[in-house]
């Protein structure tokens, strides 16, 4: 299925296009009968037979239509049809340079490799057609009166299915019935969205109250639904019966091809989209393709030698003529009439021979070219592939390239745009603090266990490393799962297997469960709320025994219970038993589904059935799972302890009661079958799992969820079944989800909502001031909000629980135009959504959840490295502004040594000054540091150990701008002004000239507007990393886009170039593979322009000495197959194979990764260089023959051939120069190129006397085998040919080694040495590096009067009075106080911005010059002196401000934990001008 | 323990160095202390080869006399314009012995056999002695496939065509006298060519029947030689040499070599008398027409130019170790202090 999956992709999209054009005319709906009513036979009458069978056809081509089809498809590739034009060409006689066959061969052989590579595609595809089209299936027939075997292609849209349990679903289908009691099908759906956790599938509501076996034959309704699309999440449409009822059907009621039935033995459903109609089908998309930039710039350069080929000919046809005109009137013996014995005219003669110059000079614009590159990109897709540091254990997870042709593109990223959650962070969640009715808990014992994990990962793999895994092993094997160890040993044990490696190895084992790493499942509550649970539980316990109302809890604690009801019951987790990991815990008491009709509510809301409690009716079987599952939680030992501690701390003594009424329960119920007991939850997103795991804790658990009702085990409570009314599943634009149940305690209709703290926070009941509860009302309110913002400030994902309770009237009123939403068909998500917002409204806050979205292994790390490599990360979230600052500052994202600019504005207008602002703050700021010579002289010092901002320089494309050590926070609102088309030139000046930006609550539209704007603007390679479906835009806009292969579904990955199981090995993949793709490409793609451009120009100068005729010395045959066969496999293989650098010091020194940013490896100028390089080895290789041989008797052949041998020996020693690592598969290559170069030779000279007009050069080479000539002519001619290169390479290497040279020095050094030479400071590295730095320091001097005198005199008006005048919320942000001159423009400019283009924004930015080292390794500076006074000596042109600074160290220690607030005092800056 | 888990991961890659890319691999590095030397000992090796080659070449003796007549004292000077049969003569004198076995060459300059047009102009199945092609010339010899009266002409094309047809004799003047020396015309063609690329149909004039010959030529290709039937037709040792087309406007063609009697040793020193049935016209085309007389070592004919091609290309390998020796002393070292 997934193969055939990413195999569809045109095909598909054709048929579907062919569909369209078929019906025409058919309306928006479709419309299924079952085919029981009419034969199968009879097509005719059956309605359904225009919808698309099952069987699927993903081939591209039959056997007849394979030829036309698949040359119609090549022929769309230029290049194809100029070498086909120029190979028919060759049939016409007068312009023939060939043997006119033999001149097809290239073209042939093009094609059919081609041909060939996409027949075994489409085979591929066909056997995977075949062997899906033959699974079998059971449909219902009509003639047996039963289910049949019958394969899938056979299915039609209208077939009764019977699914069994661990089937694939063939189509999609209408589900009817089923076995399950609940009237549920469970279906895993990883093949869709990559989703393990089980969903759940109603059948279709008019169907429940069949209590007999779903017959068939009775079934008479029609279908109505709409037209097959590829939206997984919907599906809309309703099911006429006979008597006109209708019942909508939702997506709920629909199973999707490809899915799996689990926990379900049996279902009956019926086909609604068959084959190539089902969605999954229709949400194939085939692999991509794009143009890469070094695609790009090759195809600049095939015009470049199209245009030379031109000259050339031109060149030739015109010299030709001349030498016509020389012989006037006489003909030479040797000039040979036209064929029909005719003179030809001049003119004539020269535009035939133009022609034929083009026949014999074609080879000048590589035709195998196309195909090398193609078939080298497939084996480094297959090396990336295979790398076995790309492949994640934990997952099983290795890298996919989904898009083929763009591996290159990875060594020449400039920017990389990541999401946040998910890429960076694990997407793991872990509860670590909440706030309930105004109180914090903090949960100090849960985060030191976090934070044990941590140490934990890194003890375990040391313990690892030494081979020591045999006490572990022992412990893993005595139990079946880590978690049991975890619950009956000491705290060692404990340790040992909460370890990362254990949780690793407990994924692996049960591989379809989510979620269930024990850090997140285990949460240490916090005593002092475990406290107050068992006391409000406990006095619910007594009321409730006492038969008092509920209400009278007091709401403190009401609040508390009602906080981890909300906690347990808001959300979609399925309750799973582990050793039986798909079997849904039965906690069913008594069948009840809900409510659904109004008439059923009103049945159900009687007073006779309000009174009866659901609760007392707790079953035996439940007793078992519930009563372990507490156990198992009470049973931890960090727990126990807690409460020790607990004892001796704050008891008061009826808490003591409390505990020692439960004390004993968990005494009495030893461990025994522990693993049994161990409920698992499975919930669609971590955090939900995550609150549940929490409330858990606090011994509230869920312990059974159906449709219609959820069960919560309470302390002393027991049992607690919810009603479940409604669930208002959650949105990104509500951003909040809410269930609606009847509370078994109070029996009110009460509505739990939960969601993000921004929307919550607005939809609470404003607490009415007049009386004391209102009163404190607010104050909880005020407390959480205070709550809230530290929790994010601590990096922690925030979610507002709130409940609302409805009268009985209320809720009726609301539920009758909720269900005439669910029944519409068209519009129905917006009447569910207003309805969702009808119930969503005056809600009573509970509290708040802070849990915490830990990072990804390695992301501070790879960040680093990424970042010396050059790359710009900017991180676009959607996440708060403090939770996304916090974040980027736990991975190193932010620095705390650097300044961050925060932009928040409220409007347009504010918008626009701050950018302006911040641009002038920048401008000054920089501009003036690095005209201080005193500072510049000990900034170059610095500099050296800086090597990421001299390297930044080089990168010429941004030459204009610097990257300072600058961070740039700016949210949503702001950003949204920002790319607004009049703002977004000032807002990219800021943002490229700060090392790091933040874009906080974004929106996925905005994510890709400003890759967008970024790739589009300033012209460079752009990488766009993210995980969920919300980063699916910004990573179909970038240049790249690479998806993470996490939990959050496969939208991403779908649209993904690569996807990537841990954002850690993005590092891998840039720095290492990236690079290798872009220098093996490179040279590849050079050293063709060369090898062709080599061959052509010895031709092109024997026409001097062959009347300009079209001659050719090199036999045909050679010439034709020369590119195609002798020289073809040694570049292959150097360009699949070659290192530059060892990947170890790739990734060791980022810096390597520059040369690809800046293209060093292939550059415009080297094309040209190459092709003066094969103008003048293809002198050598000519005119040394050519003085060797003048005045002899040699005949053409014999001549040719030493050079046609010679030029190859030139040519494969000229990429042996290339070439940096020589691997056996080298050598082996090149010999055998020689091997089949003579080989050929040999067997064409001795194949035919007479064949080969015209050239026939029978028995030459055998001769030239006996000739002492011919081997000293070898010998020399290379020799001289290649010395130029050779020496400039030498001397190169030697003198002045590039970056990348330096690192293959390194190489060559012994690992230890060299770990000890990369260990060293960078200074060592720099002196290794050799003398680049300081060929660039010398432009140092030109930075200095980039600045404009006009603008200096601006910055000396202080900024901040205006700024507050104006009222605009602005946060220049500055960790330290040196930079006191920030922002200071006259207000009389900030008054009327002047409009800005792109243009304007250059200069307002003036350029610091291609190099100042100096101006970006400003902050080291300060960072290692204590104060600095830079002083500028009052020089007439410089009217800079000077200032003083002082940097304290109390300033920069750590971070803060509210950095977002660390704005400087004005009084702290003390700027003063010196003029 | 790993090897359990690498069979439940399906997805894990090999980790074979192949597939890993960490083929054991050499990685040549261009640095001074191995170009240097390298440098240095190719340059003394080329030097060394490049002296041979000159000595060598130095060794051979040549003798070239030019005959095309453009100068009106040349003997040859009458027979320019004449399109009579016309015979010329010159004398030269040899001053040492011309060390055997001399080579006759004649020679053509300005004469572009290797043009395209002309070099495709031939079939060679004709010239295989396959029959059909007699009665029916490939097409690659138009316009020279059939005369006006529609007859093929064997053998056809522009070059058999244009063959040369100058004849020489070279006669020693000994004692006042008069001695021809003899002139070998066998063996002065490729082997392959007389034996297998070009073969004569059994019985000559038979087939010839129905076949006209080349406009140009005076006689049919079945009377180039009536004396030797090994060298008449198709096989005719001339025709052979004229058909393997030159490699360059100026060229020389094997004409006969020197091996009998007398001269089996080389000629001796003395005058000698080279006459000349002046038949090919070369003035269409400013050509010059020339005899050589050579003779030959284990490179071939004396050609200075690779001997001191070798001794150029060693100096400079020399020339540029030293250069990158001085700087790389200069800067390397520099910087190492």
């Amino acid at each position: 299925m997934a193969r055939d999956g990413e195999d569809t992709g045109m095909a598909k999209a054709s048929k579907a296009k062919r569909q369209r054009k078929k019906k025409p005319k058919e309306n928006k709906t479709r419309t299924v009968h079952a085919n029981i009513h009419y034969d199968n036979a009879k097509g005719e009458e059956n309605p359904n037979r225009h919808y698309a069978s099952n069987k699927i056809k993903t081939t591209k081509y039959t056997v007849l239509s394979f030829l036309p089809k698949n040359l119609f498809e090549q022929f769309h590739r230029f290049a194809n049809v100029y070498f086909v034009f120029i190979a028919l060409l060759n049939f016409v006689p007068v312009v023939n340079a060939f043997q006119p066959e033999l001149a097809l061969a290239p073209v042939v052989f093009i094609l059919s490799v081609t041909a060939i590579k996409d027949l075994w595609e489409d085979y591929r595809r066909h056997r995977s057609d075949k062997e899906i089209n033959h699974m079998d299936c059971l449909v219902y027939s009509r003639e047996a009166k039963r289910y049949v075997e019958k394969y899938w292609k056979e299915l039609r849209v209208g077939d009764f299915i019977r699914l069994r349990c661990n089937e694939i679903l063939p189509a999609d289908i209408l589900l009817l019935t089923s076995s399950d009691p609940d009237h549920l099908c469970h279906i895993e759906t990883a093949t869709l969205d990559g989703e393990t956790n089980l969903k759940q599938r109603q059948i279709v509501r008019s169907f429940f109250d069949l209590d007999c076996d779903f017959d068939p034959l009775k079934f008479s309704s029609i279908i109505e639904c709409e037209k097959p699309n590829n939206d997984l999440n919907r599906f809309r449409g309703y099911i006429i019966h006979r008597n006109g009822r209708r019942d909508a059907l939702h997506k709920e009621n629909l199973l999707l091809r490809g899915c799996t039935v689990r926990n379900t033995e049996e279902a009956v459903g019926i086909v609604i989209y068959a084959g190539h109609e089902t969605k999954a089908m229709l949400n194939n998309n085939g692999p991509r393709y794009k143009r890469s930039k070094l695609e790009r710039q090759m195809n600049v350069d095939v015009f470049w030698c199209a245009f030379i080929l031109l000259v050339l000919c031109l060149f030739v046809a015109v010299g030709h003529g001349l030498w016509m005109f020389q012989y006037g009137d006489k003909r030479p013996v040797f000039d040979v009439l036209s064929p029909e014995g005719t003179d030809l005219s001049l003119v004539m003669s020269v535009i035939y021979l133009f022609l034929t110059m083009i026949i014999v000079f074609q080879v000048l614009i590589p035709i195998s070219l196309f195909v090398s590159i193609e078939i080298v990109k497939i084996c480094q897709v297959y090396f990336i592939h295979q790398d076995m540091d790309l492949y994640d254990e934990e997952t099983d997870s290795q890298l996919q390239c989904r898009a083929l042709n763009i591996t290159e593109d990875l060594g020449q990223m400039q920017y990389i745009f990541s999401d946040k959650t998910g890429t960076l962070t694990e997407n793991k969640m872990v509860f670590r603090r909440c706030t309930v009715a105004g109180v914090e808990y903090s949960h100090d014992a849960n985060a030191r266990r976090i934070a044990m994990y941590q140490e934990i990962d890194s003890e375990e793999e040391e313990f690892m490393s030494h081979g020591g895994t045999l006490p572990r092993r022992d412990s893993v094997t005595s139990h079946q799962s880590g978690r049991v160890v975890l619950r009956s040993h000491s705290t060692k044990s404990h340790r040992r297997t909460g370890s990362r490696a254990e949780a690793k190895r407990a994924s692996i084992l049960s591989k379809h469960t989510a979620f269930s790493s024990p850090m997140e499942k285990d949460v240490t509550p916090d005593p002092q709320l475990l406290d107050r649970v068992n006391e409000c539980s406990s006095q619910l316990d007594f009321m409730r025994f006492h038969h008092q109302s509920m209400s009278h809890l007091p709401s403190g604690l009401s609040d508390i219970i009602d906080f981890f009801i909300a906690l347990t019951i808001c959300n979609t987790v399925v309750v799973t038993s582990p050793n039986q990991p798909r079997h849904k815990v039965r906690t069913r008491f008594e069948l009840k589904s809900p409510v659904k009709t109004f008439e059923d509510f009103i049945k159900r809301f009687t007073p006779s059935r309000l009174t009866s409690g659901s609760n007392s009716s707790s079953s035996s079987s439940l007793n078992r799972s519930s009563n372990r599952g507490c156990s198992s939680l009470l049973s931890s030992p960090s727990t126990e302890s807690t409460l020790t501690k607990l004892n001796e701390e704050h008891l008061s003594g009826t808490l003591e009661q409390a505990f020692s009424a439960f004390s004993p329960q968990y005494d009495e119920k030893p461990p025994d079958h522990p693993e049994e007991g161990e409920l698992r939850y499975e919930a669609e997103s971590p955090d939900e799992a995550a609150l549940v795991y929490a409330a858990r804790a606090y011994k509230c658990s869920l312990v059974g969820r159906l449709p219609d009702q959820v069960t919560v085990e309470l302390p002393h409570l027991g049992k607690l079944t919810f009603e479940l009314l409604h669930t208002l599943g959650f949105d990104s634009t509500r951003k909040r989800m809410s269930v609606v149940v009847r509370h078994p305690l109070t029996d009110q209709i009460t509505v739990y909502t939960k969601g993000a703290d921004s929307v919550i926070m607005n939809l609470i009941k404003p607490p009415d001031t007049g009386n004391t509860k209102g009163k404190r009302q607010k104050k909880i309110f005020c407390r959480t909000q205070n709550y809230l913002n530290l929790y994010a400030a601590d990096g922690l994902r925030t979610l507002c629980i709130a409940k609302k309770t409805l009268s009985k009237e209320e809720y009726a009123r609301w539920l009758q135009r909720h269900l005439e939403a669910e029944t519409t068909i068209q519009g129905r998500e917006e009447l569910l959504f207003e309805s969702a917002l009808r119930l969503e409204t005056n809600l009573h806050l509970l509290g708040a959840t802070g849990v915490e979205d830990r990072l990804q292994d390695g992301v501070p790390e790879t960040i680093a490295t990424l970042r010396k490599a050059g790359l710009q990360i900017w991180v676009l979230t959607g996440d708060k502004q403090e939770t996304a600052v916090n974040i980027a500052y736990a991975c190193k994202l932010l620095d705390p040594d650097e300044e961050i600019i925060t932009l928040n504005a409220d409007s347009q207008e504010d918008c626009g000054v701050l950018l302006e602002e911040s641009l002038r703050y920048i401008q000054s700021k920089f501009l003036c540091n690095s005209r201080d010579p005193s500072t510049k002289t000990f900034l170059s010092n610095i500099a050296h150990f800086e090597i990421y901002p001299q390297s930044s320089l080089s990168s010429s494309q941004t030459a204009h701008f610097m990257v300072h050590r600058l961070g740039l926070v700016i949210d949503g609102r702001t950003l949204a002004y920002a790319l607004d088309k009049s703002l977004e030139d000032k807002f990219l000046a800021i943002a490229r000239s700060c090392r790091s930006v933040l874009c906080c609550r974004s929106t996925p539209l905005q994510k890709s507007m400003v890759v967008k704007l970024v790739r589009n603007k300033l012209k460079v390679m752009t990488l766009a990393i993210g995980d969920g479906a919300n980063d699916v835009s910004m990573i179909q806009v970038a240049d790249v886009g690479v998806g993470i292969s996490g939990q959050e579904g496969m939208q991403a990955v779908m649209a993904s170039d690569f996807a990537l199981p841990r954002f850690r090995y993005l590092q891998k993949l840039l720095l290492v593979h990236g690079h290798w793709c872009y220098s093996r490409l490179a040279n590849m793609i050079l050293y063709y322009f060369y090898k062709n451009a080599m061959l052509v120009t010895i031709v092109f100068w024997y026409q001097f000495y062959c009347g300009f005729s079209g001659s050719a010395m090199i036999d045909q045959w050679y010439l034709i197959f020369f590119n195609l066969m002798f020289s073809a496999f040694p570049q292959l293989i150097t360009g699949t194979l070659d290192k530059d650098v060892s990947q170890e010091t790739l990734q060791q020194l980022p810096q390597l990764y520059m040369s690809g940013q800046n293209s060093e490896e292939y550059k415009p100028y080297m094309f040209w260089m190459n092709m003066v390089d094969a103008f003048y080895q293809s002198l050598v290789c000519f005119f040394i023959p050519y003085f060797a041989y003048a005045d002899s008797d040699v005949d053409l052949f014999t001549w040719g051939t030493p050079i046609t041998t010679i030029a190859l020996f030139t040519i494969l020693m000229h990429l042996g120069i290339e070439t940096k690592t020589w691997t056996w598969m080298n050598w082996l290559s090149i010999a055998f190129s020689v091997a089949l170069f003579f080989t050929a030779a040999l067997f064409y000279n001795a194949s035919c006397p007479t064949c080969y007009s015209p050239s026939n050069s029978y028995w030459t080479i055998q001769r030239l085998l006996q000739d002492p000539l011919f081997y000293l002519l070898c010998a020399i001619t290379p020799m001289l040919a290649l010395l130029p290169r050779y020496f400039y390479r030498a001397c190169q290497g030697t003198l002045f080694p590039s970056v990348a040279q330096a690192g293959r020095q390194l190489d060559k050094l012994p690992s230890d040495t060299r770990r000890n030479v990369l260990g060293l400071s960078r200074f060592k590295m720099r002196s290794l590096l050799g003398a680049g730095p300081n060929f660039l320091s010398l432009s140092k001097p030109k930075v200095s009067q980039t600045t404009t005198p006009g603008s200096s005199q601006d910055k000396q008006s202080p900024m901040k009075q205006t700024r507050k005048e104006k009222g605009q919320k602005i946060q220049l942000v500055l960790p330290h106080s040196h930079a006191p001159s920030h922002a200071t423009h006259s207000p009389r400019l900030s008054g009327k911005p002047k409009p800005h283009s792109t243009k304007h924004s250059d200069e307002t930015l003036p350029p610091p010059g291609p190099s100042s080292p100096s101006q970006t390794a400003s902050p080291p500076l300060v960072k290692q002196m204590v104060s600095i006074h830079l002083n500028l000596p009052p020089d007439g042109a410089s009217q800079c401000v000077t200032y003083t600074q002082s940097s304290e160290g109390g300033l920069r220690c750590g971070r803060v934990a509210e950095p977002a607030h660390r704005t400087v005092p004005a009084a702290e800056r003390a700027p003063h001008t010196s003029l | 323990m790993v090897k359990e888990e690498q069979e439940e991961s399906s997805n894990r890659p090999d980790n074979t160095a192949f597939t890993q890319q960490r083929l054991p691999a050499w990685q040549p590095i261009l640095s001074a202390s191995i170009v240097i030397p390298m440098f240095l000992l190719i340059g003394a090796a080329f030097i060394g080869v490049g002296v041979a080659l000159f000595i060598t070449s130095r060794d051979i003796q040549l003798q070239e006399l030019d005959y095309t007549g453009d100068d009106s004292e040349h003997p040859c000077f009458k027979c320019r314009t004449n399109t009579e049969k016309c015979t010329c003569s010159m004398t030269f004198s040899i001053p040492t012995l011309f060390k055997g076995p001399v080579f006759f060459y004649y020679g053509l300059t300005n004469y572009f056999q290797n043009q395209r047009k002309y070099g495709a102009s031939k079939d060679d199945n004709q010239l295989y002695g396959d029959l059909d092609y007699f009665t029916n010339p490939s097409t690659d010899c138009d316009p020279y496939t059939r005369d006006s009266k529609n007859m093929p002409i064997v053998p056809c094309g522009a070059l058999a065509n244009s063959m040369f047809n100058d004849s020489f004799s070279l006669s020693h003047t000994v004692n006042g006298v008069q001695k021809i020396v003899p002139l070998d015309g066998k063996g002065i063609a490729w082997w392959t060519d007389y034996n297998i690329k070009y073969r004569n149909p059994t019985l000559n004039s038979v087939f010839f029947s129905g076949t006209k010959k080349p406009t140009n030529w005076p006689k049919p290709i079945y009377e180039l030689d009536t004396t030797d039937v090994y060298n008449n037709g198709f096989i005719n040792q001339d025709f052979l040499v004229w058909m393997r087309r030159a490699a360059l406007p100026d060229f020389r063609k094997l004409y006969r070599r020197i091996t009998h009697d007398d001269y089996a040793d080389g000629l001796p020193a003395g005058n000698y008398t080279l006459t000349i049935a002046y038949n090919y016209p070369v003035h269409s085309f400013n050509g010059k027409k020339k005899v050589v007389l050579s003779n030959v070592s284990w490179m071939g004919g004396k050609n200075d130019f690779l001997g001191i091609a070798y001794i150029v290309v060693g100096s400079m390998c020399v020339v540029m170790s030293v250069v990158m020796l001085i700087v790389y002393a200069r800067f390397k070292f520099a910087e190492d202090v």
